[in-house]
């Protein structure tokens, strides 16, 4: 088991790598170079020069990948321009992570605890009205995009009825004490229940948007997956055996139908990523996802590079914990 | 840009998994349906009886057809041209920025006074354009590795695929961020760049697996047997044969091209000169009267969301027809 952790962070370190490359290129193919990316487009003659004197400018090309590679390792990405002007570039990513974490949360709980049961039921009655409708859904829902559903539910939710707030994370009149900068969790620890149920109500509509498509990948991942170990040969053993339907049911079925459920919920934390931009601009939440956009439309390249390396980090070690909780659920994984 | 979600297949459960990826396994069991072949019949023949009787895959190529029909003719359908505004006059900012519809303006016009159906109509063009020369430029590069991969093998394969699979761990809408911003001024061949450059790894990815699986065909080596050149084994007789798969990936992709383009425009990264007309590009523009008049966001909203689920449709169907799997 720990040789087939070590081997998976040997193989990540390699795409950490990688990804670093390519973000090197990618500055320096950036309209204005590596040095109006730091600094900005405006900034003064001597601060460039000083800039690229100090960047190394005018070394080799590999001595100044490793020196970007130093700089990187220390979590100096220079500070942001337009987002934040004069913060450092990594602390905004701080600041805005917990927000999306939250948000990516709610809406990956809801997706999993909706499409699950009803992915299995719709199996279990395969061609059933159920099974149907749920098909037609899911097919739907993948053909919607993420920010008009956000839309739709903003203007029928929020702004018709009435019913859930209309942006943010929170209302800016209530006196809630920040201790993690998860508002639902800040409003538990300091027992400010208006504080945590406020910031759950402005959660509500987000995260449905936000849910939409990982939850019809699940539902059709799960209905196909437990149609696929109901036909299993260990099943109709089980049956023949005259184990309960229950017991048949939970160990035989479900377990095993949970194997490949389990890798597509991780891999859709980068879909989550990319729909969160989508949702926490439409919703105004001040997450990374809106952070990345404003970066991206008032092109502040240090907070880009940042979030980008963050987001494809984040991406990769949640692919890294998939495949560590699979090898413990499936033993067969480990002996590659 | 998200993971795709229309793609996936209803495959066994993964018995090893390489590293993190049942993305790269699904293209790869995708690339392996091509082999199986039925004898007797070819798989295309059959494929094509049962897809006949299918209403599914009838419904999707009727909605696929009738959007390429409508872009085509849309310039004689459209009553007005798209970026005339023949209703500027009822325009007020304050009390009413929306005309709303009128004799000759069945769907009433956008807050410039122009013609809403026209702009819709003529629409159609450019998410068609931007869809399907993206999808173009993601299989022809997907293609190219991809071969370059399979054909050679070895090292080539190791450094090919590695890249591949780096881009596959970025999260797509990131990486298509990523390479909007190297452009200094957005237009609609940035959207068409950022979109294809996304789709490389996944059509690369599924061709490397059919061209692996080609390889180890019969008629390969009964090729190589003959002493048919090595070049002429790739280009006459694995690609064609591999060619199958991403083919059907293709109608899937432009779904999600035409859903991703309609994301990217939506934040501001495709073209702003809205006097040529796009349906993401309009969706974007009308989320400042959302409040008031989501009717702007509705008509190109619907008309996304029915060309997506069209291609999705016959993308689902075809899949079925040529998976073996589903043949039992």
């Amino acid at each position: 088991m720990i040789r087939f952790i070590v081997r998976r962070l040997i193989a990540m370190v390699g795409v950490v790598l990688v990804l670093s490359l390519l973000l090197f290129f990618w500055l320096r193919s950036l309209p204005g170079g590596p040095v109006s990316a730091i600094l900005g487009e405006r900034a003064t003659a001597s601060r460039r020069a000083a800039l690229e004197a100090a960047l190394g400018l005018d070394q080799p090309v590999y001595v100044q990948y490793l020196k970007f590679l130093e700089r990187a390792a220390q979590g100096n990405f220079g500070v942001s321009t337009q987002v934040l002007p004069g913060t450092d570039a990594l602390d905004i990513f701080w600041m805005r992570l917990p927000a999306t974490l939250e948000l990516s949360f709610f809406a990956l709980v809801l997706a999993t605890s909706l499409g699950i049961p009803l992915g299995y039921f719709a199996a279990r009655r395969r061609g059933s009205v159920l099974d149907n409708t749920s098909i037609v859904m899911s097919l739907i829902g993948v053909a919607v995009p993420v920010f008009f559903t956000a839309f739709m539910l903003k203007y029928f939710f929020a702004v018709q009825w009435n019913l859930l707030p209309v942006s943010g994370r929170q209302d800016p009149g209530l006196d809630a004490t920040r201790i993690t900068g998860f508002f639902v969790l800040d409003g538990i620890m300091t027992r400010e229940w208006d504080a945590a149920g406020n910031a759950l109500l402005h959660l509500v509509l987000p995260s449905l948007a936000l849910a939409t498509i990982p939850f019809a990948v699940i539902f059709r991942i799960t209905r196909a997956s437990v149609l696929d170990v109901l036909d299993e040969d260990y099943v109709r053993t089980a049956e023949a055996k005259g184990l309960t339907a229950r017991t048949i049911r939970g160990r035989h079925v479900l377990r095993n139908a949970m194997l490949p459920v389990t890798t597509i919920i991780g891999l859709q934390v980068g879909g989550l990523l990319a729909g969160a931009v989508l949702t926490e601009t439409v919703f105004a939440f001040g997450g990374i996802g809106q952070a990345l956009y404003e970066a991206f439309k008032d092109k502040d390249y240090a907070v880009l590079q940042v979030l980008i390396m963050a987001a494809a980090v984040i991406y990769v070690l949640v692919n890294l914990l998939v495949d560590i909780s699979y090898a413990i659920i499936d033993p067969r994984v480990r002996t590659r | 840009m998200t993971d795709q979600p229309g793609t996936d297949s209803p495959a066994p459960p993964p018995r090893r998994q390489s590293y993190g990826d049942r993305r790269k396994q699904r293209l790869d069991e995708l690339a392996a349906a091509s082999v199986d072949e039925t004898p007797g019949v070819s798989l295309l023949v059959s494929a094509w009886r049962r897809l006949r009787r299918n209403p599914v895959f009838l419904l999707g190529a009727g909605i696929t057809t009738t959007f390429v029909v409508l872009a085509v003719i849309s310039p004689w359908l459209a009553p007005w041209d798209p970026a005339a505004n023949p209703l500027i006059d009822k325009v007020r900012p304050q009390s009413n920025p929306v005309p709303g519809p009128e004799a000759g303006h069945p769907l009433g016009a956008d807050n410039r006074g122009r013609d809403l159906l026209s702009r819709l109509l003529i629409g159609s063009q450019q998410t068609l354009l931007v869809g399907v020369m993206a999808t173009l430029f993601g299989l022809a590069g997907g293609v190219a590795l991809g071969t370059l991969a399979g054909a050679l093998g070895g090292w080539v394969d190791s450094v090919v695929m590695r890249i591949v699979d780096v881009m596959l761990s970025i999260p797509s809408l990131l990486l298509a961020f990523s390479i909007a911003a190297l452009f200094a001024r957005p237009n609609q061949w940035t959207l068409i760049v950022a979109i294809a450059t996304i789709q490389v790894p996944i059509f690369a990815r599924m061709l490397r697996g059919s061209m692996l699986a080609q390889r180890v065909s019969d008629h390969v080596l009964a090729a190589r047997a003959l002493g048919v050149k090595p070049g002429a084994i790739v280009f006459r007789h694995m690609l064609p044969n591999a060619l199958g798969p991403v083919i059907v990936q293709t109608t899937l992709v432009l779904a999600v091209a035409i859903i991703d383009a309609a994301a990217l425009s939506f934040l501001g990264l495709g073209n702003p000169d809205d006097r040529q007309p796009e349906w993401g590009q309009m969706l974007g523009n009308s989320q400042q009267f959302i409040n008031s008049y989501p009717h702007l966001a509705i008509y190109p909203a619907a008309c996304i969301i029915v060309v997506a689920l069209g291609f999705t449709l016959m993308g689902e169907s075809l899949r079925e027809a040529l998976d073996p799997k589903s043949r039992r």
